[in-house]
């Protein structure tokens, strides 16, 4: 029997062997390197890592021409399992920077008296004596750093996959880690295992959608790979349910992990209890990905059966907004706010999707629902880090104090943070000259331009909506009085300050000149088939 | 279609000459208010010293450019008039393009000298009122915002620059109705204005999204130019969705609840933005929107009833309000009521509706200003019942105060005879049920004014122990001077028809109207109904004295006219009542059925019982349970769709 080897082209592939191999050396790291020097070793070998394939994947688009204006469509590599083409390369861009961010986060060391966010001995039961010792010897988890790299690498491959297998295994990759990062607080940490062990079982329940998904789709086309299934859906001959039924369980699964309603419970939840730097890392990296592989998967895969999916896509986005939003609205801790609040980004980012159009309807000049969703899902990311990496600095004795009432008089007390927060809260909220403003803008043009109006509508009720409780917070902040000892704002490393920093300079940046950007995204939107 | 030929003429499209010379300072005008803001919001303590001189001379500054460019568009021809400066490309998406554009023409240079102008007077005059106030700094810092957003709104060419414009006047009256947060009311105030407003703003959202939809741009050019092809539903939606933005800002019928409890922010807040400026937005947005509103009559109709609607109820609560400032509130609705009835009127009516826009800016800042002024030497009181007599120990508030209440009455030859006259007499020709609601609203106005002027200033001595009536420092009696003579002289813009002319290349030609009667009679009626509401006013206030405390056996629409026509209690029922109804169930289903697994939590650290574990599992399961739910009904109402 002849054996052929499968051909990889590991020069475009860079960037993710990267991430694996650090993850991989990260793994011995923690074997062989003595627990004092860990975390520095550690931190340095992620950062390393993730700048280096941040330099490899910008030299990966370089090879599309991005800054002609007929950028080369891109390639499809590894035996047809992965498509690097222009949406892919940026939503890697788009990650390992989120990625790099999250390791300053994770490595963030001097909040909370020397040792980071992590807890101590993550074995150790909660309220006993073994753990207590592991805190009062300052130990912590540096196993976060692979974990978190094997995270991104499912990541990358997740918005890139173009068969339903490696989908699947991206999607599992990714997913894995982040549930027991989630699980990993130092502080509160029963509400932290909890969160962990929901998030593992809601979605381990939701790959099982997921794959039965893969087997009637698997069921209808006779192939996993997307090219192929699109030429069954065009060629139409055989029986629809196993196509409809089948893509329903895979929007299911993908749902899920952008936090869709109805598929929304455990988003509140796993914010609150995950530690500050993943949640900050998870809700903002994981949309990402997640919106890429949703969008490929609809678009390319489905396109052709697209007055199919759209009217429950229309139900669902629509649902998605009322929910994030008027859930939003009864909130009393910050995290939970912020997470209903991602639920209602991710409706306003279904209303970009919902531009979907086949090519022969898009008219000069209008503007591509992937480029829209794209550019809003950067400037959302960007936003919703910062704002988070500021969750994570107010404290009291027992940890952050996340609760909206204990914010009261955080204005007079540090002006420059509750300052910081204001603006990122109003560039969620989508006033003009935020980069919220600008990302709104370009997914309700996309629906506009397809007519979406119905949804449109709906958005910009519930943008005003949201408008009203992220003011809710800044009134709290800076017009309230405090009530007794309020928490304090805790100075922090240049790690956390250069992750505000970054986030608050996105999102003024992209409000007032979104233009560059917006040019960039919308010449490689284009997904090759 | 509209019939175009029933049109006199098709609506004048927005031009575009680029600037030169003096015109490429244009961005100045935004950029110095906006300087002085950043430096002493950004600047901290270090400016508390100087801060409230920087923001003065910063729009003085504006004015005196604002001036500089006014009489450089004088010695334009008159196609020339419309300057366009490209500052940036603010979004591009294939060919549809936001610039950050800044138009300068007939209608925005009005604008920019009535805000700059009334602006920099208030300015001053806050250095005297905001003298003992320890956050003065932080005033002036939220007033030179507003002055910055207000002229963004004023000078975009796009809506989508008016939009930010829109955001930005919203957030400073924010700020500053609120700035005596230390006030339960003023903070309750300022948040109903902001969800008031937040309502309005939806209507310029979608109606920029209609535009967009519709034109495939949001420039004014693109859209003047377009607007005569568009479908009619089209248009009307524009149209009514534009007229709610406009109600929600200029506090018209259904959305003008939020201006009366505004009056708790400080005097010259009230007189800068929620009576000379900013509340003349919405008029603005009409008016600038005439290339839409020509063509679509229901829309016109609609903006018709709103302003006839407001301008009665506007009046008839400010015959009821023991505040000074609550009379002139109520009144600063009705009058604007007048200008969006006379911008529903059309071509005939854009430009009287601009200048009663001016004057009504001069005398009720001016009156605002002078409301103040008495406040100040009354300890901060603002009840009328506790003044009286004041003609005495303020002369110059007085006689100030006395033009303002002549030029609103539409005493000739003040401001207001000239520019209100003009409306009734145009609203007459268009239909005679409206020229009533006009005629009307002047016999009210005169009542509620007399009302005030008699309360304040005549009559006995009814001060509170302690207070000791003195007139105002210099710094704040010059403003009332210059606002003053603006009122009486303000009707000269008029002379020759010289408003008319000037605005008709923005708001376009049309014929003249045909009265029944001469106007000279017209005119003369109108003077009839006012006098006879003054005369109505001297026998139920004037002549008997008045009690310190309000009587509470009042008749029914007197209580009405009290409770601001139940306007509160008109949303309550309507909008909030239903609204928290819907949020406390999702709510309840949320922490029931979703949400309780995280209440809980906090019961862990405080019990950690086995029970909640149990609990805890069922909330996995309950989570689980949704999701297959959830996926049941997306993959059933797929196959519904195709083979149902």
């Amino acid at each position: 029997m002849k054996f052929e080897a499968p051909h990889i082209e590991y020069d475009l592939l860079l960037p993710i062997l990267i991430i694996l191999a650090v993850a991989v050396l990260g793994v011995m790291v923690e074997a062989a390197v003595p627990r004092a020097q860990r975390y520095l070793v550690q931190v340095v070998l992620a950062a390393g890592g993730v700048v280096a394939a941040l330099i490899a994947a910008i030299r990966v688009f370089g090879t599309i021409n991005p800054t002609s204006d007929n950028p080369k469509l891109g390639r499809i590599v590894a035996e047809g399992a992965l498509a690097l083409d222009g949406p892919t390369l940026y939503s890697w861009i788009v990650i390992l920077v989120l990625a790099l961010l999250g390791v300053l986060l994770f490595a963030e060391r001097q909040l909370d008296g020397g040792v980071t966010a992590f807890a101590g001995q993550a074995s150790a039961l909660p309220g006993t004596e073994a753990e207590r010792q592991a805190s009062a010897k300052g130990l912590e988890h540096t196993e976060v750093f692979p974990l978190l790299m094997f995270a991104v690498s499912g990541m990358l491959m997740f918005p890139a996959a173009t068969d339903l297998l490696t989908l699947f295994v991206a999607l599992e990759v990714l997913s894995l880690p982040l549930y027991l990062l989630c699980g990993l607080a130092r502080r509160r940490r029963l509400l932290s295992q909890e969160a962990a062990l929901k998030y593992f079982m809601l979605g381990a329940f939701s790959s099982g959608f997921f794959v039965y998904g893969i087997a009637l789709v698997y069921g209808y086309a006779g192939s996993m790979s997307y090219d192929k299934i699109a030429f069954a859906i065009a060629s139409g001959s055989k029986s629809d349910g196993l196509l409809l039924a089948g893509m329903g369980m895979l929007a299911v699964g993908l749902l899920f992990k952008v936090g869709a309603a109805p598929f929304h419970a455990w988003t509140p939840d796993v914010y609150q209890g995950a530690p500050t730097p993943v949640t900050a890392f998870m809700a903002a990296a994981t949309k990402v990905a997640a919106f890429g592989a949703l969008l490929r998967l609809f678009y390319v895969a489905f396109g052709g059966a697209r007055w199919d999916w759209q009217p429950i896509f229309w139900a669902i986005a629509i649902l998605t907004m009322v929910v994030g939003s008027v859930l939003a609205l009864s909130q009393t801790d910050v995290k939970r706010l912020l997470a209903y609040s991602s639920i209602a980004h991710a409706g306003f980012l279904l209303t970009g999707f919902l531009g979907a159009r086949d090519l022969a309807e898009i008219k000069a000049g209008d503007i591509d629902p992937v480029q829209a969703v794209l550019f809003y899902l950067t400037t959302y990311a960007l936003t919703t880090m910062a704002a988070f990496a500021i969750v994570s600095l107010v404290r009291d004795g027992a940890g952050e104090a996340t609760q909206i009432s204990r914010w009261a008089g955080l204005g007079k007390e540090s002006p420059l943070v509750a300052g910081s927060f204001a603006f990122l809260l109003l560039g969620m909220a989508g006033i003009p000259l935020t980069s919220g403003f600008t990302g709104k803008w370009a997914v309700f043009a996309a629906a506009l331009s397809a007519g979406a109006w119905p949804i449109v509508i709906v958005a910009v009720l519930m943008s005003a909506v949201a408008a009203y409780f992220y003011v809710r917070i800044i009134v709290v902040m800076f017009f309230t009085d405090p009530i007794g000892e309020g928490p304090r704002v805790t100075v922090p490393s240049l790690l956390t300050s250069s992750v505000i920093g970054i986030g608050v300079a996105g999102t003024l940046v992209l409000g007032i000149v979104p233009g560059p950007l917006l040019d960039l995204i919308g010449r490689t939107a284009q997904f090759i088939r | 279609m509209v019939t175009l030929e029933s049109l006199p003429h098709l609506p004048p499209v927005v031009g575009s000459v680029p600037t030169d010379g003096v015109f490429s300072l244009l961005w100045l005008v935004i950029a110095l208010p906006a300087l002085g803001a950043a430096i002493l919001l950004i600047g901290g303590k270090r400016t508390d010293k100087w801060g409230h001189y920087l923001a003065t001379a910063a729009v003085s500054a504006s004015f005196v450019l604002s001036l500089v460019l006014f009489f450089g568009l004088l010695g334009r021809d008159g196609e020339e008039r419309q300057v366009t400066q490209h500052l940036w490309d603010w979004f591009t998406a294939g060919s549809y393009q936001v610039k950050f554009d800044l138009l300068y023409d007939q209608l925005s240079a009005l604008f920019l000298l009535l805000i700059t102008g009334v602006g920099s007077l208030i300015h001053v005059y806050s250095i005297g009122y905001m003298e003992h106030d320890e956050r003065r700094r932080r005033f002036f810092g939220y007033l030179n915002l507003f002055v910055a957003s207000m002229l963004v709104l004023v000078l975009a060419a796009d809506y989508v620059g008016v939009f930010l414009g829109w955001e930005g006047v919203g957030l400073a009256s924010y700020l500053l109705i609120g700035f005596w947060q230390h006030k339960p009311t003023a903070a309750a105030a300022a948040k109903k204005a902001f969800v008031v407003n937040r309502v309005g703003d939806i209507g310029l959202s979608l109606g920029t999204a209609l535009i967009f939809v519709t034109f495939g741009s949001t420039s004014f050019a693109v859209v003047s130019a377009a607007s005569s092809q568009a479908s009619d539903g089209a248009l009307t939606g524009i149209g009514l969705l534009l007229l709610l933005a406009a109600c929600g800002k200029s506090a018209q019928f259904p959305l003008q609840t939020w201006l009366l409890d505004a009056m708790e922010g400080p005097t010259p807040v009230s007189a800068l933005i929620h009576a000379a400026t900013m509340v003349t937005a919405g008029v603005y947005l009409i008016v600038r929107s005439n290339f839409i509103f020509s063509l679509t009559e229901d829309a016109r109709t609609a903006v018709i009833i709103i302003g006839c609607i407001t301008l009665l109820m506007g009046a008839v609560i400010g015959c009821a309000k023991d505040d000074i400032k609550k009379a002139l509130a109520g009144s600063t609705m009705s009058q604007i009521g007048y200008m969006v009835l006379a911008a529903g009127l059309g071509p005939a009516g854009y430009a009287f509706a601009i200048f009663h826009l001016l004057t009504h800016g001069f005398f009720k800042a001016n009156m605002f200003l002078g409301a103040g002024s008495v406040m100040h030497g009354m300890n901060d009181d603002v009840n009328m019942r506790h003044y009286g007599a004041l003609q005495k120990a303020m002369p110059v508030t007085f006689a100030t105060f006395g033009i303002g209440y002549l030029a609103i009455l539409g005493v000739p030859p003040f401001a207001g005879f000239w520019s209100k006259d003009k409306i009734i007499e145009t609203a007459f020709a268009d239909n005679v049920l409206v020229g009533l609601c006009a005629l009307v609203g002047a016999g009210v106005t005169a009542f509620y004014m007399t009302r005030l002027m008699l309360m304040t200033y005549a009559g006995t001595k009814r001060w509170e122990k302690g207070v000791h009536p003195h007139e105002s420092p210099k710094v704040m009696t010059v403003p009332l001077i210059a606002l003053a003579v603006l009122s009486a002289l303000g009707g000269l813009l008029t002379l020759n028809g010289w408003i008319s002319d000037w605005l008709n290349p923005v708001v376009g030609e049309h014929e003249e109207h045909h009265l029944a009667i001469p106007a000279i009679v017209m005119s003369l009626i109108i003077l009839v109904v006012v006098a006879a509401g003054v005369a109505v006013a001297w026998f139920l206030v004037g002549k008997k004295p008045i009690p310190k405390v309000a009587p509470t056996e009042v008749s029914v629409f007197t209580k009405a006219a009290r409770a601001d026509l139940y306007g509160d209690a008109f949303n309550d029922a309507v909008v909030i009542k239903p609204g928290v109804a819907g949020i406390g169930a999702l709510t309840t289903f949320d922490t029931t059925v979703v949400d309780g697994a995280a209440e809980g939590t906090a019961t862990v650290f405080a019990a950690m019982s086995a029970q909640f574990r149990l609990l805890q599992n069922g909330f996995v399961r309950s989570y689980a349970l949704a999701l297959l739910a959830g996926a049941t009904v997306v993959v059933l109402a797929l196959l519904a769709v195709n083979f149902g």
